[in-house]
């Protein structure tokens, strides 16, 4: 049997009340975390993605997405390879920052190329748009200015455009 | 014209030919009952709001329409929770309307709030809160497509005061308006033809197919064509628990029910089996005790309209998502094109006969009682069984009288037999057999109940006595929660905790008679046919018939709680011959 891992599905709802509560729903009465989520209304306004990280083996996987199918509201989901799919996260920080250690912070943002969006006394409030890994160095590094706050968006996907490498798309709809 | 949104439900409903529906009213769904004053539609006014439901899904069961249930916001809403979960595990269409708190006191903790769509989210296969009035027509027309397509299920609306209040400009909505409203549902109904085809190619080369139905083949209204699966191929059927009816028990093929209480010759013939051929069923744990040594030579085709169901339990070697109906035609097709064009049937004569075998060797028996000793329940089941008028149709509780009743009855035709298979509602009896009367007024109506099920809802024979729907019902009375205290003898060194019901409280009789129905009791063997006479005479009244039955009888065979079919436990007469189930 397969290792859970980071699976992301991205899952097409109708845009209305209740439907993420659903979708969150089968996870959890299986007793499964859900690492991240990101939901936003598509191009179209009627639509809604939702993007969900979560750790899973593959069997039982298959069967919450087939659950998944059979909510009303589920237009259609997709399992995205994380090498074949662009992956986008927003992490903004609130890090000590004495005078001291200012110009290295501001360094360090400069590196990763974040925004200071905030500047106080003694904190500097950064963010950092990019890939999940980048954003997971980038959070290591500020944790030894020390943290004051921090918050990242979950991430959002979509396949990578050429067409072979498109992800695997599950046809068909539930009952 | 402008309507209110109370004028525009009942319209929807009366659009959706609804003739019947069970209820109960109160404060917040109030406005909904003033129009229905004026409605041709039926209403059915019970006792408590788990009675509607369960009648709502008594007649959704034998008539294959949507049953309807309608109860106030809050405490009736939460009792019309265990028939919603149990109409979604036996995938019953049922359509129920609750009233809710007027939207502006929505999460106010306002009198007879409670989360309604939150409760009932996981337990029906769809809900919603109606927040405008504009959108009551549309709401109607999704739940009962939903309710009724697909597999099919409960769908709960959820009608805040105010906008059963306020006004709304009608429109029906149409045919296209509705699939268009509903993007992400598409039931898949014909099953893939190249899968239907290398179906037919296992089905003609297996040499101990059995055919093992579920549920879905009544559902789907395929009972026909699965018969002609049946003759065609000449092989064994089994009919779980939710199927009985759906193949006749006279029929030479059939070995009857399956699964933990099920016959020994359907049992084995599952476990020695080479090809599956389910159709509508779903490898329930009931059926196949310790999956990991359930049919261990058997290649399976698993004909679901759920593509969730596939693979869930037992991965298929040939999965057919479709509708029953619709893929066993085409299976029927395909068999015949196969046989026209030369290829043979492997020969399941050897396979047949072996299964006859067991079916001679191990019927169903009990031990009859000596004279002087308690009745047996069993022989109460034969003897109304032997007396039923024709068409019958036959309701059952949960638990021992439950097995007793799908063992010991011949079900001949479909939508003769009504029982809560998936959630095990104790209470289920008495108001879906209400339910069904009402759908089948012309039929008779048996509901059998344990004397533990009967104290949950008996108290919805005032609502047959007052809404003139006459059922008759027999109790298996053994003053126990008899399938508890039969686990309790056989895996708890016979330590009975909190099983006894007490004995001669209540008086049934009384209890029947004070709520208007005629009630009898039988104490001994002689009495039974009399007993049972009496109550076919009677019918313009309910008959309850008090059967007080030995108290230590059990159901067997049985295959206990996770362990392998092939462990099946004899009726004590026939362990001997043990040997000859290989």
């Amino acid at each position: 049997m397969s290792k859970p891992r980071h699976h992301i599905l991205s899952v097409l709802v109708q845009n209305r009340a209740g439907v993420l509560a659903r979708v969150a729903g089968l996870f959890a009465r299986r007793g499964y975390n859900i690492f991240s989520l990101a939901v936003a209304p598509t191009e179209d306004p009627e639509l809604s993605r939702i993007t969900i990280v979560v750790d899973v083996e593959e069997t039982p996987l298959e069967q919450i997405v087939k659950q998944l199918f059979k909510l009303i509201e589920v237009v259609r989901i997709s399992e995205l390879d994380p090498t074949r799919s662009v992956e986008r996260e927003l992490l903004i920080a609130t890090v000590r920052a004495g005078a001291e250690v200012r110009g290295q912070l501001v360094e360090l943002a400069n590196i990763f190329d974040a925004k200071v969006v905030a500047v106080g006394a003694d904190a500097l409030t950064l963010s950092l748009e990019g890939s999940p890994d980048k954003l997971d160095d980038f959070e290591e590094l500020l944790r030894g200015y020390g943290i004051v706050e921090l918050q990242r968006t979950g991430r959002i996907a979509l396949p990578k455009l050429d067409r072979d490498a498109r992800a695997r798309v599950v046809k068909g709809k539930a009952s | 014209m402008k309507i209110t949104g109370a004028e525009a439900l009942i319209k929807a409903l009366e659009m959706e030919k609804v003739d019947v529906m069970f209820g109960y009213p109160g404060g917040c769904i109030l406005p909904a009952y003033d129009p229905l004053l004026q409605s041709p539609i039926r209403h059915i006014l019970v006792r408590h709001e788990q009675g509607a439901g369960h009648m709502a899904e008594g007649y959704a069961h034998v008539t294959g329409r949507p049953g309807v249930a309608m109860v106030t916001s809050g405490p009736a809403a939460t009792n019309l929770v265990t028939p919603l979960c149990d109409a979604y595990m036996d995938s019953i269409p049922m359509v129920a309307i609750t009233g809710q708190v007027p939207t502006t006191a929505i999460g106010s903790d306002a009198f007879q709030e409670c989360d309604t769509v939150g409760i009932t989210r996981s337990i029906t296969k769809h809900n919603e809160l109606i927040m405008s009035p504009a959108d009551i027509p549309m709401a109607v027309r999704q739940a009962f497509h939903i309710a009724t397509t697909g597999r099919p299920g409960p769908v709960l609306l959820d009608l805040p005061k105010d906008v059963l209040q306020n006004a709304m400009t009608w429109h029906w909505p149409t045919d296209d308006e509705v699939l268009a409203s509903l993007p992400g549902y598409k039931p898949n109904t014909k099953g893939h033809p190249r899968m239907v085809k290398e179906a037919a190619k296992l089905m003609l080369a297996a040499e101990r197919p059995v055919l093992y139905l579920g549920g879905g083949v009544l559902k789907a209204r395929a009972a026909e064509q699965v018969k002609q699966i049946a003759e065609l191929l000449n092989v064994p059927v089994v009919t779980t628990l939710m199927a009985r009816g759906a193949f006749p028990d006279s029929h030479p093929l059939n070995l009857g029910m399956p699964g933990m209480h099920g016959t020994a010759a359907a049992v084995t013939a599952l476990q020695k089996s080479d090809l599956l051929i389910a159709l509508g069923a779903r490898f329930d744990d009931r059926v196949t005790g310790k999956v990991a040594t359930f049919a261990p030579e058997a290649k399976i085709i698993h004909v679901d309209i759920d593509p969730a169901e596939q693979g869930k339990v037992r991965k298929p070697d040939v999965p057919i998502v479709g509708d029953c109906r619709e893929v066993t035609r085409e299976l029927v097709r395909a068999l015949r094109e196969l046989l026209d064009g030369g290829e043979k049937q492997a020969d399941v004569g050897p396979w047949r006969s072996r299964v006859s075998g067991w079916r001679e060797q191990f019927p169903l028996t009990y031990e009859q009682s000596e004279p002087g000793e308690a009745l047996k329940p069993q022989y109460c089941l034969e003897v109304l069984r032997d007396n039923a008028p024709r068409d019958t149709i036959l309701v059952s509780g949960v638990g021992q009288h439950q097995m007793w009743a799908s063992q010991y009855w011949n079900f001949e035709k479909p939508y003769t037999w009504v029982n809560s298979g998936g959630l095990g509602t104790m209470g289920f009896s008495v108001p879906a057999a209400i339910g069904a009367k009402v759908g089948c007024p012309d039929k008779t109506v048996w509901a059998i109940d344990g004397d533990g099920c009967f104290q949950m809802t008996a108290q919805e024979l005032i609502t047959a006595t007052l809404s003139n729907v006459p059922i008759k019902v027999g109790i298996i009375n053994n003053s126990y929660l008899g399938m508890v205290r039969q686990w309790q003898e056989m895996f708890y060194g016979e330590r009975y905790s909190e099983v006894d019901l007490g004995g001669g409280v209540p008086d049934f009789v009384k209890w029947a008679e004070s709520m208007g129905c005629v009630g009898i009791r039988v104490d001994s063997p002689e009495e039974v046919e009399p007993a049972i006479e009496k109550a076919n005479s009677i019918n313009e009244r309910s008959v309850v018939v008090d059967f007080r039955v030995a108290e230590g009888e059990k159901v067997f065979p049985m295959v206990p709680a996770g362990a392998s079919n092939d462990d099946i436990l004899l009726p004590p007469s026939q362990t001997a011959r043990r040997e000859f189930l290989r």
